[in-house]
């Protein structure tokens, strides 16, 4: 069984965002790259399935410029030597894919994965960017396959996917779907590895295949900013709270005040 | 090109949830500008309630075991015929665990933009523009959709839900065909929790812990009892759950739940920015934290400087007291 796993560069969780200009969205010039930290959980997973012997290889997807090589290497780094690593990384870059919206991305890695003929395809819930959430289940419905998102637990067979995901009050459904699909992880499913020095080593020599729109025969009219309906526009900060206020006295007061405060001033109790 | 809006009215035991009510008062204040009127849609269920009478002049419904089953396939098809039915220029629904795998891929079923997990709608120049958060809130950003159909999810607790109208609604049930590719991901189990909690994202009122809690079991003597003082669900920081405090399902922030309560206290959180992403838009924000400096002190309503060793359980006691969770 091949394996996909989609990932993105995303400014690390510790990066602020500042606004450069409300039409253009936020400076991103200065922040610390990473690799999108859900996207990590589905890179453990495809690696954990290569080393069950249930996966045979692991392909990772990614669409952007040349300037996203040193984040495809993070990813060729994980796992171990002689037993797991992803074996090479496709990724798409176009000018033809610049300004596409979710859906414009989803197709151009739906065109990817089905020219490179993988059984399941791995993905972060989301990236912690847009946080939109949308292009792994856009991807399972342009490829028209089953998918499963948010899975907190995983069982692969050569039969099909049995994975658990959050339902909403605390509830987890159980789901069965056969392969080809779409998994997207949530943070639970398993504990991402570090890269070792032996594995950023071999991470170097690992190749990094790009395509074009034409190499994965998609149409670019249906991608890019001409194909997009989805515009992001008066970009902001998020606005100031008014100045709070600190209670002070002893302990017994303070709590009674509290809760006084948040019943009749606030009116949240 | 479509006119008006479909409500897609989520429920859950025999009742149509909040979120419903609130995203049918908003469709309501929208409409008024935007005309065209409202609809809505049920999915799971042959009960069109009440929502006639908070604004939705037709029902949709789709009724059967598939769509009672939470098949996403099933769910996608049920929602993309009530489009061909309703022919809206809007479909809004809650941004929560029924809409997050089925609203994308009904957007790439009918061709269709989609912003996710939006804050609040707005009619301008004749169209709805969203705002939301991205980057977990770090920034905000508006969103237009120029295709013939706009999908939006909406953050639970983001409006507040109006007093009936007192109008009623036609009930018309869809006609859908569900494929086997719909069906190909079938739930087969659901487990239920060890007790009844609401879920981080749609609570109205979180607890959470910080890693000085300093161990699992004070958080259950210490935390959880103020969450069942306040009637609140509890969280915890990403440091507290990376340290096994707490579960992975509990984390609030940027890489666990993002959340929108009206009351957020947060015990011996410092305010790292990763986690004042997932908790920013809360309406009033208290901070237990014995350093003064602490930067959650900067966006407290209320802020107490102290050990939460000592403050947490007397705030436990008086809330009891004044029975608040009750």
């Amino acid at each position: 069984m091949k394996v996909g796993v989609c990932i993105k560069r995303v400014p690390g969780t510790d990066s602020r965002i500042t606004i450069a200009d409300p039409a253009s969205g936020p400076a991103l010039g200065d922040v610390s790259w990473e690799v999108n930290p859900y996207d990590s959980f589905a890179i453990e997973a495809a690696l954990q399935l290569q080393e069950a012997g249930t996966a045979s290889d692991v392909v990772v997807f990614t669409v952007c410029g040349a300037d996203g090589d040193a984040k495809i290497r993070d990813a060729l780094a994980m796992g171990k030597k002689g037993k797991s690593g992803a074996s090479k990384a496709v990724r798409l870059d176009d000018a033809a894919f610049a300004g596409s919206d979710a859906l414009g991305i989803a197709r151009i890695l739906a065109a990817a994965v089905k020219k490179e003929g993988v059984d399941i395809v791995f993905a972060g819930k989301q990236a912690i960017d847009g946080d939109s959430s949308q292009v792994p289940a856009m991807m399972a419905e342009v490829l028209g396959w089953p998918s499963v998102c948010e899975v907190t637990d995983l069982e692969v067979s050569a039969s099909g996917v049995k994975a658990w995901r959050q339902a909403g009050g605390g509830k987890r459904e159980v789901v069965e779907l056969p392969t080809p699909c779409v998994v997207t992880a949530d943070k639970g499913l398993n504990t991402p590895r570090y890269p070792t020095l032996p594995g950023i080593m071999m991470a170097k020599r690992k190749p990094i295949e790009v395509l074009d729109a034409a190499a994965i025969g998609v149409d670019p009219s249906t991608v890019g900013s001409a194909a997009s309906s989805v515009t992001f526009t008066n970009w902001s900060p998020p606005a100031a709270r008014p100045p709070g206020r600190i209670l002070e006295g002893e302990t017994d007061a303070v709590v009674t005040e509290l809760i006084t405060l948040l019943r009749d001033e606030a009116k949240v109790l | 090109m479509g006119s008006g809006i479909l409500v897609v009215c989520e429920h859950e035991n025999g009742a149509p949830k909040k979120t419903a009510y609130e995203l049918l008062s908003k469709a309501r204040e929208l409409s008024s500008t935007l005309g065209g009127g409202i609809s809505a849609v049920v999915v799971g269920t042959g009960d069109a309630a009440d929502l006639g009478e908070y604004g939705a002049t037709t029902v949709y419904t789709a009724d059967g075991a598939d769509f009672a089953s939470g098949s996403t396939g099933a769910r996608v098809s049920a929602l993309a015929a009530a489009i061909e039915a309703a022919q809206p220029a809007v479909v809004i629904g809650s941004a929560c665990a029924q809409t997050r795998e089925s609203f994308p891929r009904l957007a790439a079923r009918i061709g269709a933009g989609m912003a996710s997990d939006c804050t609040d709608l707005k009619v301008d120049g004749g169209a709805v523009i969203a705002r939301r958060p991205m980057y977990a809130g770090k920034a905000f950003a508006e969103v237009a959709i120029s295709s013939s159909v706009a999908l939006y999810t909406v953050r639970p607790n983001s409006f507040p839900g109006a007093a009936p109208s007192g109008g009623s609604a036609a009930v018309s049930p869809l006609q859908v065909t569900v494929s086997g590719a719909d069906m190909a991901a079938k739930v087969v189990g659901i487990e239920e929790p060890k007790s009844e909690i609401v879920d981080l994202t749609e609570a109205n009122r979180i607890v959470s812990g910080g890693r000085p809690v300093d161990s699992s079991d004070n958080f259950d003597s210490l935390i959880r009892p103020l969450g069942i003082a306040l009637g609140a669900t509890v969280g915890a920081s990403r440091a507290a759950v990376d340290a096994g405090y707490a579960p992975h399902n509990e984390q609030v922030g940027q890489t666990g739940k993002v959340v929108n309560p009206s009351l957020y206290v947060a015990c011996a959180i410092s305010g790292a920015i990763q986690h004042l992403a997932g908790m920013r838009t809360s309406r009033v924000i208290v901070a237990i934290n014995k350093n003064p400096e602490a930067p959650i002190f900067q966006h407290a309503t209320y802020g107490i400087v102290g050990d939460i060793f000592e403050v947490v359980p007397k705030l436990t006691e008086e809330a009891k007291k004044q029975g608040i969770g009750a």
